[in-house]
């Protein structure tokens, strides 16, 4: 699998800051419109990281207008312009999926050290 | 395009098939394995890795001598003590050292290859290139009905028992009194020649041979696989 991995080598990011569940991040994502490329950013608490390498994803949650909204983003995508870590934060789970049950003041309590 | 241009374009392909193009017209390869690209657009393209070439040119059939133009690769290098003593005149005629997989590639006639000659993945193939890709299929054994043939199998409930992946009735009684050939049942599985067409060629990576393909291709990790180009239309 070595030359597989060779390949998947000139595809990884190395500009990703350290982050882990529990941690709010601000991403910011590329989108094209047409020919017009502009940069939305998406904030929220990390509820999640999956796979390695090329595989690895990451999972960040925000409650927009009651609404919550859950956006899943391959972590080396070209498309994310870059990632911010807005706020450290202090679980003791790997997946936060407990959050979406949780009221906005409890998940500020859970996530904050 | 219209019928009739498709029709045109199929006679066309018929009468002149691959050999008329006047590069080589497909490589050897093995599979190393499975990966995902990002492409331009930052879309995530499932790949397959191929390790292709270098190949060796060991022959070249020509219409004359062999009444049909080809030549002759080979791919993967052994050791001398492995190969009978008539494969190792065959490679020393060709000026190589010894190989594992001998295949022939159809060409036209023009093609300027000579025996001994080196061909690698980036002399063949291109990013955007659509290939079709030959392995061998995974083999799986003696498999039933449902897996081999995709039976539907029997009901679960209503008292059945023992027919759960049965294959049901295989024909009618006295009349026609036997088995009609080609009915599907049970059997070995896999390990069959397998051809994938029209296959995106998404990256070359020359130095260390490497051929990327969009999607997956037939066979198992460290498989050989041929490639085939596929000719442009109309050609």
């Amino acid at each position: 699998m070595n030359k597989v991995r060779l390949v998947e080598a000139t595809q990884l990011r190395t500009d990703i800051p350290d982050f882990v569940p529990g941690d709010t991040v601000n991403v910011h994502v590329r989108v094209i419109e047409g020919d017009k490329e502009r940069v939305q950013q998406f904030q929220g608490v990390v509820i999640g990281r999956h796979g390695a390498g090329m595989n690895a994803t990451f999972t960040v949650r925000k409650v927009s207008e009651g609404v919550g909204v859950e956006r899943t983003f391959p972590l080396h995508s070209p498309r994310l312009a870059k990632i911010v870590r807005v706020k450290e934060g202090a679980v003791r789970r790997a997946k936060l999926y407990y959050l979406r049950e949780l009221a906005s003041k409890a998940i500020r309590q859970k996530t904050s050290a | 395009m219209e019928r009739g241009d498709r029709i045109v374009s199929r006679i066309l392909r018929a009468q002149s098939p691959s050999f008329m193009d006047p590069t080589m017209t497909g490589l050897l390869g093995k599979k190393l394995g499975m990966t995902s690209i990002f492409d331009e657009q930052g879309e995530v393209i499932p790949c397959t890795v191929i390790e292709a070439g270098p190949c060796y040119v060991t022959q070249v059939r020509t219409q004359d001598r062999d009444g049909y133009s080809a030549v002759q690769l080979g791919f993967e290098q052994k050791r001398e003590r492995l190969v009978k003593k008539p494969l190792q005149g065959h490679f020393a005629a060709a000026k190589v050292k010894p190989l594992r997989f001998l295949r022939e590639f159809r060409s036209n006639g023009g093609l300027e290859v000579q025996p001994g000659q080196e061909i690698k993945v980036d002399s063949v193939f291109a990013k955007g290139d659509v290939v079709s890709i030959v392995g061998t299929s995974k083999g799986h054994g003696f498999q039933g009905v449902v897996k081999r043939h995709h039976f539907g199998g029997g009901f679960r409930t209503h008292g059945q028992s023992d027919r759960e992946r049965a294959p049901g009735s295989i024909g009618a009684s006295s009349y026609p009194s036997r088995v009609f050939k080609g009915q599907r049942m049970a059997g070995r599985m896999g390990g069959d020649r397998v051809t994938v067409q029209n296959l995106k060629v998404v990256g070359v990576i020359a130095d260390s041979n490497l051929l990327l393909v969009k999607g997956s291709v037939p066979g198992a990790v460290n498989g050989l696989l041929e490639i085939h180009k596929k000719r442009a239309l109309g050609q």
